[in-house]
């Protein structure tokens, strides 16, 4: 098998008034099912390493980590070489129960944020309340980003990590250039 | 631009991220049905000056679909409530019973 | 002459020197002057012609309800046109040019026009241009084009950026004067989160101009103070130069925020849209002074009386050395006082009322030596260019001239109007202020927010308290109040602001001046100076029956320039009701909507521009294609290459390269953008049943099967394979663009209908690069590849299998769109433009080439295969594409099965499929409609079919299509004939669909 190459091949955009960079492959593993029963919950902690989050929480561990997505459904993050074998693993112990899991780690790009201003770069394209009482470190916020479905979280202060469609990669990477070209403070946050 | 709130995963946000539906609670005719139903249930809706419930879904966001009461002058939100219903809520009727008497039956 | 005064001059910074051009002219100003302030010190008082009459105009205003002062800015990648003087902020290099004329602005050659005034009366050109008809396209409408606009529209590409920001508070105050001030600070001390904008560059509005102590300090100080001490606040967001555009529903509202028009040097976006949402709104707008309407107020020299003093006070600009003040209110005494002060004469103030006695200014007037007439009005004004004097009249008589007053300016004042605009955008009522003669908000009867609730409130001049004291009274109870309805509370002890009360006079309506003004003299009495509308237009308009304030509004074109008729609204209400005899409020007014001002259409844009314009989806291959001479075809927001042109090809050769090559040697299509759906659950059979016309149910795991999906309508919406893949499991592939769609609709029905279901759905349409290996070597070149069993006997027509293919990991679907021996195979994104490569290289032996969607078409035509979106447009039932194959009698039901059963979808004269062939080999025009003898009842041709699809077929070597004809299928060998919109009618034969390899025995190979 070839090296697995992400939409943007890691590009970054660093001379504006935050860092905009693409984290190359990441593992990702779209989970849907009963969110309250205890088998899929052991097993999706079980792939994820974190526990499973809250209604629009997301909770990460270095490369692990899982998202709340919907009401019957989970994000869950890894290493992206790690993601076919953890998705054998969930199949394995989802087997006889309803529920879905497929690997869709190829069908997104994810973009970094980062910088005391990452705030307001993503409140230029994202309708959300961005202010800090408002969004904390944790929340996950499904939205959009200017004209494309997106979903970000803030695994710390002045990070945010932006997943979105792999076709539209360039335009999200376009877009977050734009918000956060040079001179383009807002001073709110 | 409306604020929508969405009952599947508790956002309240604008309404470009949702897409309405058009009306809700509309039976659907198959098979068997006469062709005065599947008239009805195709093409017939209704178009009130007030109160009207509606099909939204949050479709930048959760995915997820579901219904929403609101007054068409006024644009006033008196509520959304789950889908996977056949008529909104007796304490939802209750409340628009309240803000809007009469509303019902309409003049 | 105006000029620059040596004192006064609070906004202006005088130890900094800004140089621009007006007209090619060199010219001096300040820094913190506005473009008409500096126009003014350098006495260039005339600045544009009227669009109508082309007469000669100057500033009337200092604020963004200027109609005059309009002029092209900048230029190249910064020209700008339409730009308010008194709005743009003066800069070092600054040039403007004014607008409406030709060849200059002092000789116009369309001056001409106001002589020929009498004959260009309300609704002239209505009624001049409709006869006769021919002469419209050719005669009237270049010549009115020619005459038409303001502005030049900008020829460069804009050089700027713009952008977005979304933004939210509890309590958002429009306004920085005193009002928005005190509403500011107020609902901040509750804790609340407030944003404050003000549309200029300076907080405080008027109050320093007109002065007045707050709090027992100089208003100055206090702002001053307030606005510090609003600064520092964590929950308050100050924004200066920000406008609120318009208020919307449920408490969205824009502002436009103008970041660099003042230092274009300055790095970062021009303009910020603010897309606030805010839970209760607090309009502190101010009030906008009347014109009076005398003949000659259009004369460049008449100014608005509280314009000429802030140009005093703010940009020590005196209009003129003689200013004849004419007034119906107390306020405009102020000018004359502020005059007096910088050492300028004011021979006259011309009062309209008659008072029983002096009021408190009058009195002071008269000690500073001012001539007050009570009684007078202006008979006509004096001058060309420039005023040159006034004749004075009784207000009470028709005009007898009195005595005339030499001048060189004219400050007048008819009273002032609450700027209701952004109360009323979102459907604040309004009513009839008796005292002040204007319409102020009605509190009752606000807009109304998502809760139902109230969510604008106006505070001080905005609500019609034109005095400080009340004012700042109404501030503090509209934040009280706003709080309120927040759930929020104000601390203990917060406290008003103070201001002393001032002793007014009533002021007296005047709406023409004097009040018997006749013919002649209304003929001259201006109300909308940008659109050229005077008293006797609009009294024309009433009299012609145009009784409705709307309908005399776009007679006469009152109020519809790009002021939007911020003077003339009230003026032209007044005049209306005059002539119709009724009261003003019964007149009504006509319907305020967003923006309040202009915004750049760039800022509406934001970062949608360029590369950022619109979302351009790309599949894993983008790159290589674009490399390789990809033509690019728009297929929704997708891109997909239509044709890879080699050297001098031109495109329709390589279609043809592509078709041939396909069909003798191997062809490579990226086929990435077909959506691909995971559909999986215990009742998924069930589900699918429902989904698609045919039986999915049955489908063994391994294999696939093509399927048909109808809305409950019963109409067509989409097609693709289905390959079962596990007990459980399906995968559904939908059409290109299809995919989100497509989801939508399973989802919809698993949601809202059938939610006992035990399915779920996921689109993975991306996770896979695609691609169709296709043609006579296809088998060849995976062999060469090597890893997986790819024969016949394996891997059969429409079976699929996962496996490995020269290393890489993939899933091949032995399905077929062109006819060809053809294996789809799906290998993850990450890895698509590697396995592609690997295509290509172990292909170079066996002749491939990539093709593209062109030849896609060609070869899909040529097997007569259907195409989503070419032969269904959403009103085509499968029926009429002849697939009754592909619609199950076996089940019970699936979505549009009952529909089917409707008499227009039964109906036997439906236009059905069928194949067409020219009868000379040309190829028919796309979408040609073949007609028949006789014509309908709107005396067009009878029309009985269309062309749906249609190409030249390199392998026939002919034109060939594919259309709907009535009674097409029993029509076989009937000749049709098209006319073409080129001037040809072509001629073609009805035949059977599948033009090649009719048994299907290539692909089955």
């Amino acid at each position: 098998m070839s090296e697995a190459v992400s939409a943007l091949k890691n590009a970054v955009y660093i001379a504006g008034i935050a860092e905009i960079s693409e984290m190359g492959a990441v593992g990702m593993i779209t989970l849907r099912g009963d969110l309250a029963a205890k088998p899929l919950q052991k097993a999706a902690v079980a792939a994820a390493g974190v526990n499973v989050p809250d209604q629009r929480q997301c909770l990460t561990e270095g490369t692990g980590g899982m998202a709340w997505m919907s009401p019957d459904e989970l994000l869950i993050m890894c290493a992206y070489d790690d993601a076919n074998a953890k998705l054998a693993d969930l199949r394995d112990k989802l087997a006889g129960t309803h529920a879905l899991a497929v690997n869709v780690s190829d069908a997104r790009a994810v973009f970094e944020v980062r910088g005391p201003k990452a705030r307001e770069v993503m409140a230029k394209l994202a309708p959300v309340d961005l202010a800090p009482a408002s969004f904390t470190p944790g929340m996950f916020r499904r939205t959009r980003i200017a004209q494309v479905p997106a979903a970000f979280w803030m695994p710390q202060e002045g990070v945010f990590r932006v997943v979105c469609f792999r076709s539209v990669a360039q335009y999200v990477f376009d877009v977050l250039c734009v918000a956060a070209q040079p001179g383009s403070e807002v001073g709110v946050f | 631009m409306l604020i929508v709130s969405c009952p599947n995963c508790g956002i309240t946000a604008e309404e470009t991220e949702f897409h309405a539906h058009g009306e809700a609670h509309i039976t659907r005719h198959a098979a068997d049905s006469s062709d005065d139903q599947m008239e009805t249930y195709l093409f017939m809706r209704k178009n009130p000056k007030g109160v009207h419930f509606e099909r939204w879904r949050h479709q930048n966001g959760c995915g997820k679909w579901f219904h929403m009461a609101r007054c068409t002058m006024t644009l006033e939100v008196f509520g959304t409530y789950s889908a996977q219903t056949y008529a909104p809520p007796e304490e939802l009727l209750a409340q628009i019973d309240a803000k809007r008497p009469g509303w019902r039956t309409p003049s | 002459m105006s000029t620059r005064l040596a004192t006064g001059g609070r906004l202006v910074n005088k130890s900094r020197a800004v140089k621009f051009r007006f007209n090619g002219k060199h010219m001096d100003g300040f820094e913190g002057d506005t473009l008409a302030s500096a126009l003014l010190a350098n006495d260039q008082m005339l600045v544009g012609r009227s669009f109508k009459y082309h007469r000669p105009r100057g500033i009337v205003a200092a604020g963004p309800e200027e109609p005059n002062g309009l002029v092209n800015l900048g230029e190249d990648g910064t020209f700008e046109p339409n730009a308010r003087v008194t709005t743009t902020e003066l800069f070092d290099g600054l040039t403007a040019q004014s607008q409406n004329h030709w060849p200059s602005l002092e000789f116009d050659v369309g001056a001409i026009n106001k002589y020929l005034s009498r004959f260009l009366p309300a609704g002239f050109y209505y009624k001049m241009f409709i006869h006769p008809r021919p002469l419209w396209k050719h005669v009237y409408e270049p010549i009115i084009r020619h005459s038409a606009g303001l502005g030049r529209a900008p020829k460069s590409r804009d050089v700027d950026t713009y952008e977005h920001f979304y933004s939210f508070c509890d309590v958002l105050v429009v306004g920085g004067g005193v009002a928005g001030l005190e509403a500011a600070r107020t609902a901040a001390l509750s804790g609340a989160r407030v944003m404050l904008m003000e549309q200029t560059a300076h907080w405080g509005g008027r109050t320093p101009v007109d002065g007045g102590d707050i709090d027992g300090k100089p208003a100055q100080d206090w702002i001053d103070a307030t606005v510090a001490e609003l600064s520092v606040m964590e929950n308050v967001t100050l924004r200066t130069r920000t406008m609120a555009a318009g208020v919307y529903d449920h408490g969205y509202v824009l502002g436009y925020e103008q970041l660099t028009d003042h230092a274009p040097e300055m790095a970062g976006p021009r303009h910020r849209l603010w897309r606030v949402r805010a839970g209760h709104i607090i309009t502190a707008t101010g009030a906008i002074e009347r014109p009076l309407s005398f003949a000659g107020n259009d004369i460049p020299g008449v100014m608005l009386a509280a314009a000429v003093r802030d140009y005093a006070v703010n940009f020590g600009v005196s209009v003129g050395d003689r200013t004849v003040v004419v007034t119906n209110n107390d306020d405009a005494y102020l000018t004359a006082f502020a005059l007096k002060h910088a050492g300028l004469d004011v021979p006259a103030i011309l009062d309209a009322r008659v008072l029983p006695q002096d009021s408190a200014v009058m009195t002071q007037a008269k000690a500073l030596g001012i001539r007050v007439l009570m009684g007078h009005a202006v008979s006509s004004v004096q001058g060309v260019k420039r005023v040159t004097g006034v004749s004075v009249c009784s207000q009470a008589g028709e005009g007898a001239v009195l005595e005339e007053i030499n001048c060189d300016a004219v400050a007048m004042s008819g009273g002032w109007s609450p700027v209701v605009h952004l109360w009323s955008h979102c459907g604040g009522k309004l009513k009839w202020d008796t005292a002040n003669a204007c319409f102020s908000p009605d509190p009752d009867r606000g807009p109304l927010g998502a809760d139902g609730a109230q969510f604008v409130t106006t505070a001080g001049a905005a609500t019609g308290m034109f005095q400080l004291d009340d004012a700042l009274n109404d501030a503090f109870a509209a934040a009280d109040g706003t709080l309120r309805c927040l759930g929020l509370k104000l601390p203990k002890g917060a406290k008003a602001s103070k201001a002393e009360h001032r002793d007014e006079a009533p002021m007296a309506p005047v709406w023409l001046m004097p009040q018997g003004a006749a013919v002649k003299l209304r003929e001259k009495a201006w109300l909308d100076y940008q659109n050229d509308v005077k008293v006797s237009d609009v009294r024309l308009a009433a009299q012609e029956g145009f009784v409705s304030v709307e309908h005399a509004k776009r007679y006469t074109t009152l109020g519809m320039a790009t002021d939007q008729g911020k003077l003339s609204n009230i003026n032209g209400l007044a005049t209306l009701a005059g002539a119709l005899g009724e009261e003003i409020p019964a007149v009504g007014t006509t319907t305020f909507r967003p923006p309040y001002h202009p915004i750049s259409m760039a800022s509406i844009g934001g970062e949608a521009r360029d590369a950022a314009f619109q979302p351009i989806r790309r599949t894993p291959m983008y790159d290589w294609h674009n490399a390789n001479g990809a033509e690019w075809e728009p297929v929704g927001q997708w891109r997909r290459p239509y044709a890879y042109k080699r050297g001098d090809e031109n495109t329709h050769d390589a279609v043809m390269r592509e078709v041939t090559n396909t069909r003798e040697k191997l062809g490579l299509l990226d086929a990435s953008t077909l959506g691909k759906l995971i559909v999986k659950g215990p009742d998924a059979g069930a589900f699918l049943d429902l989904m698609y016309t045919n039986m999915m149910s049955t489908l063994k795991p391994g294999k696939c099967r093509y399927g048909l999906m109808c809305n409950d309508n019963g109409f067509l919406i989409d097609d693709g394979v289905v390959a079962r893949i596990d007990e459980d499991t399906w995968l559904c592939h939908t059409t290109t663009g299809g995919a989100e769609r497509i989801h939508a609709h399973m989802e919809e029905w698993l949601q809202t209908e059938w939610w006992d279901m035990k399915v779920y759905v996921a689109n993975v349409t991306e996770q896979y690069a695609q691609i169709a290996v296709v043609g006579p070597n296809a088998r060849k070149a995976l062999e060469k590849l090597g890893g997986m069993d790819v024969s016949k006997e394996t891997l059969g027509f429409m079976d699929w299998a996962d496996g490995v293919i020269g290393g890489f990991n993939v899933r091949v679907y032995r399905i077929s769109f062109s006819g060809e021996l053809s294996y789809e195979i799906a290998v993850d994104a990450s890895h698509g433009q590697a396995f592609w490569d690997a295509l290509m290289a172990v292909g170079a032996d066996l002749g491939v080439m990539p093709y593209g969607t062109e030849c896609l078409h060609i070869l899909r035509a040529e097997k007569g295969f259907i195409m989503i979106g070419d032969e269904s447009d959403g009103t085509v039932i499968p029926q009429d594409l002849n697939l009754h194959w592909a619609l199950s009698k076996k089940k019970e039901d699936y979505l549009g099965k009952r529909a089917h059963l409707r008499s227009h979808m039964a109906d036997p004269n439906r236009w059905k499929l069928v194949g067409l062939e020219t009868t000379d080999g040309s190829t028919l025009p796309d979408g040609a409609y073949a007609v028949a003898e006789g014509k309908n009842e709107n005396g067009q041709r009878n029309m009985i079919g269309r062309v749906t699809s249609t190409y030249h077929s390199p392998t026939l070597g002919k034109g060939i299509a594919m259309g709907l004809v009535h009674n097409g299928p029993d029509r076989m060998g009937e000749v049709l004939e098209f006319p073409g919109t080129d001037g040809k009618t072509y001629s073609a034969r009805i035949v059977d669909p599948v033009f090649y390899d009719k048994e299907g025995e290539k692909q089955n190979v």
